[in-house]
Order: structure tokens, then sequence, then C-alpha cells
């Protein structure tokens, strides 16, 4: 503990994008992802614009390809639904490498894919260069409700405390000989979980005390907000920019 | 005699599965004075903390007695000053702090205060200066060690300027050197003290004054030399010096 590491998906920096006000990246996130979803399936090209755009990001935020590289594991369940989905689709079939597949599946495969990566990509550059806290405060300034964004920062400050004393939970299990691995321990690491939400529930008790204690009415104050800067708007405008025009140049060329 | 700072009287409280926590406890704590209240587990010491701020209590049936800081009576509609006053460090530091840099939790008290910008900045940068931690002000909390993270704790009660600090086992799981280090820094502030522990040698450090809570009441109050060279006193309740430790030797 106290060991000098950085929080798992952030990568410190001091480039255009870090510096970026969080609630103008999460708005250009989110609209450059609705318009990879909105872009028609059926050609390939606009594609290459939307990751052309996410690539020029990562160069200007100095962020490695590899480190958004494995950072991508998160969307294996989803590649796998993918791989399987021109088996199992129905359509008239085609013959691929000597395998018949559906036609429709492979062209749902291919968009499940492509924007699920792209999307994948956009929250990874976002969280890469946003401190979770920035990430909080901007999602305040977009006005989400404050609980919500409360709750949201007690994940982020307890996330390591819980699974730390996971971690402890079951590194005294495996000590004294249990081994998870057939259904018949299930009923142990069920024991394990209840026994995790219940401290979890007290300690959540135990915060609110201290909160109490130090005059907490209900809400959480709203430490700063930096006034707009029309340069910033410009900047975070860039990303949906190009991927508006990725997206467009396909609709009209269909 | 001056108002003292901490006027408790006759406090009272059952838990509501029967549990007599607290029995008709005493306690007068003046001003700049050190306290040490001691006490096996399960005496009720955790309870009578909780009554100083107001978070349990004021509820009849359950509870009675007086709880005074400095005059004001803990009742609802004094809350908000008593929980200025009365600044307790909770024994878990994951308890207390609980936002996403340590810059904003010891911001937190002050800011519930009505404090903002540059004398919110300035009340923070103090109370951080005070515990020796004004270069982590920019990191999460669960990125330092234990024995800072106890330090930050007690400075985002100091960050309300409270007339009395209660600190709730200081020294636990403290590694020696900062034990050490948190011990000069309490010597250091000026404020007054009550001080909940297990640990003797740090009692008799800290604080001049001891008391003993046992069954829900104050059953010693004295220098806290005499409480611990009192062996029929302490073995009546369950207090133990650590092997080795002479009271006496220790001047």
């Amino acid at each position: 503990m106290g060991a000098e590491h950085t929080h798992g998906l952030h990568l410190p920096g001091q480039s255009t994008v870090h510096r970026l006000p969080a609630h103008l990246k999460i708005v250009s996130t989110l609209a450059f992802v609705l318009l990879v979803v909105a872009t028609p399936r059926e050609a390939t090209w606009p594609y290459a614009v939307h990751l052309a755009a996410l690539m020029l990001v990562a160069r200007t935020a100095r962020v490695p390809a590899a480190y958004l590289a494995t950072r991508l594991v998160v969307e294996v369940p989803f590649v796998v639904f993918a791989v399987v989905l021109p088996f199992v689709a129905t359509g008239p079939r085609i013959s691929v490498l000597g395998l018949s597949v559906s036609e429709p599946g492979l062209v749902a495969a291919w968009a499940l894919l492509a924007k699920g990566t792209l999307g994948v990509l956009a929250a990874l550059l976002l969280a890469a260069t946003t401190e979770p806290r920035d990430l909080l405060t901007g999602l305040t300034r977009l006005r989400l409700p404050r609980q919500l964004v409360e709750i949201m920062g007690f994940m982020v400050r307890y996330v390591e405390v819980v699974t730390g004393d996971l971690r402890r939970m079951s590194i005294a299990l495996a000590s004294r000989g249990f081994d998870a691995r057939s259904p018949r321990q299930w009923p142990v690491l069920a024991t394990c979980l209840g026994a995790l939400f219940v401290r979890s529930y007290e300690r959540g008790e135990r915060v609110h005390l201290a909160m109490l204690s130090r005059g907490y009415a209900g809400s959480l104050p709203v430490l700063d907000a930096a006034p707009l800067r029309v340069g910033d708007l410009v900047v975070a405008a860039a990303l949906p920019t190009m991927a508006a025009v990725g997206m467009g140049a396909a609709v009209l060329t269909r | 005699m001056t108002t003292p700072v901490l006027d408790v009287q006759g406090l009272y409280y059952v838990y509501p599965d029967g549990t007599r926590a607290l029995d008709g406890a005493d306690l007068h704590v003046h001003r700049g004075e050190r306290v040490a209240l001691l006490g096996p587990n399960g005496a009720g010491k955790t309870t009578l903390v909780l009554h100083l701020n107001g978070i349990l209590g004021g509820d009849a049936g359950s509870g009675g007695g007086t709880v005074e800081v400095s005059g004001m009576p803990v009742g609802k509609d004094t809350l908000p000053e008593i929980r200025r006053r009365v600044g307790i460090v909770f024994q878990d530091p994951d308890d207390q702090l609980f936002m996403p840099t340590v810059r904003d939790d010891v911001a937190f008290g002050p800011a519930n205060l009505g404090l903002r910008g540059a004398e919110l900045e300035a009340r923070v940068a103090e109370a951080l200066a005070a515990v020796g931690m004004a270069a982590y002000a920019d990191r999460p909390p669960h990125h330092l060690s234990f024995g800072q993270r106890r330090r930050v704790a007690v400075a985002t009660v100091l960050a309300m300027r409270p007339e009395i600090l209660v600190l709730d086992e200081p020294s636990s799981n403290l590694d020696p050197a900062s034990r050490r280090e948190l011990a000069e820094i309490i010597l250091g502030l000026d404020v007054t003290v009550l001080m909940v522990t297990h640990d003797l040698p740090y009692a008799l450090q800290l604080c001049e004054r001891s008391v003993i809570l046992a069954q829900g009441r104050i059953v010693a109050d004295a220098p806290t030399r005499e409480v611990l060279a009192n062996s029929a006193l302490m073995a009546a309740h369950r207090l133990e010096l650590p092997f080795g430790f002479d009271p006496a030797a220790t001047r």
C-alpha cells in the first residue's frame, strides 16, 4: 500500500487532450460514438475515417497504441458474439474460405465489431486522458443528477478498498486449504460474497457517520468550475466533426 | 472556573437490542487539556464519542443526560455548530476519507460550513501543513500509506477549526515511526484533545489526565501517571500495561 501506482485506465500527461475540460471531452466522446453508430454499415471506408480520427486524438494525447490495444480485451465477449453471428444468422448463405455462412450475419458481425471497437477505443481515450475525479466534475457540469455522480464518486473511492477486502478474504481461505474449483465449494463463495456485502454495508454506515460529523447536510459541495473558453470548444468539436464528415459522406454516397 | 469545553452530565444510553452502553457518565474537559479516555472493549467509549457531536442521543426513551460544548447544549437545532466545535477523527481513515483527492476531502468540512474560494483554500492548506501533508494535496487518499491517511484524517477535522479534537484509537495499526510522528503532530497542535485509546504508553506520553470508562460510567479521573500506577484500579477494569513498561520510569 502507498506505493506509486496510477489508476488502472488513466495515463497521466500534459497534452492538449489531457488539459481539455472533462465535460467537453465527455460530450465529444458521446457525439463521436453516436455518429459511429449512425454510420451505414454497407461501406467500409467511413470506418477507416473514424479510426483515423481516433488515431489522431491518440497521437495528440501521446497515448501509445500498445496501451490501447491491451485494454481492448474488455471487448472480447462482443467479439465472440460477432464471430458466432455469421454461423447462426438466417438469410442467403455465401461461401467464405470454404465455410457456408449467412450473408446478413456476416455484415452484422462486421458492423458490430467495427462499431464496438471504435466505441471502446473512444471510451479508452477518454479514460486515459481524464482523471476519474475530473470525469465526475465533468458529469456534474453536464447536469447529471447529483446523487448519481456522488454514487460514482464513492465507487471510484472505495473500489480498491472493497477489492482489497475480497483479496484478503480469498487469501485467508486459500491459507486454510480452500480450493474453489468444485461446485460443492460454491456455498462457501456465496457466504464470502455475503460477508463482503455486509462489511461494505457497514463501512457505508461508518462513512456516513464520518460525513455527518463534518457537517454533511445532504449534498457534496461543488468545489471548482473553471470558466468555459472558446478555444477548448473548438478542440473538443474536432473529433465529432471528423466523424460527422465520415458519416455524412457515407450516407450521401449510399 | 471557566465554562468547560466539554461538559457531559448523567449521560445514559440503551441500544435498541437492550444493551446498556452508557449508565450515567459524567465528564468535564477544560480548554487546553489533553485527556485520555481509557476502558476495556465494550465499555461504551465509542458510544460516548458519538454522543459528543449528536450522532447518538436526543431521542427520549433510549437515552438521557446532557452534553454541552463550550456552553452550547447538543440538540437538533445546534447540530451544525456542534459538529464544527467537536472534531471526531474515526479509527479507520478509509471511513473518513471518501473524496477523490486529499484536497477535496480536507475541504469537505469547511465547505459544509459555507466557506468558498480563497478562504477555503487557505483553510485546507493550513490544515494539511499542520499534519505535514501539504505535498500530498492532489493525491487520491487510497494511494497514501496508512500513517499518511491517518494524518490526513486529522487534517480533515482540523480544517473545521474545532474547539475539541476527539481521536478514536489514533495509534492503532500504525508502525512505531508513524505513531511517534502522529504524537509529535498532536503535541504541536494548540487544541483541546480527548483521546480514546488502548495504547497506555501513548496516553501517558500525550495526556496529562486520564479517565476510565467502565460499564457505561466514569470510574476514575486522575493524572495519567497515577492511573497507570494504580495496579488495583487497572486490574479491576481489564487495563494492562505492555510487557516491561513502567510508568514511573518515564519522566
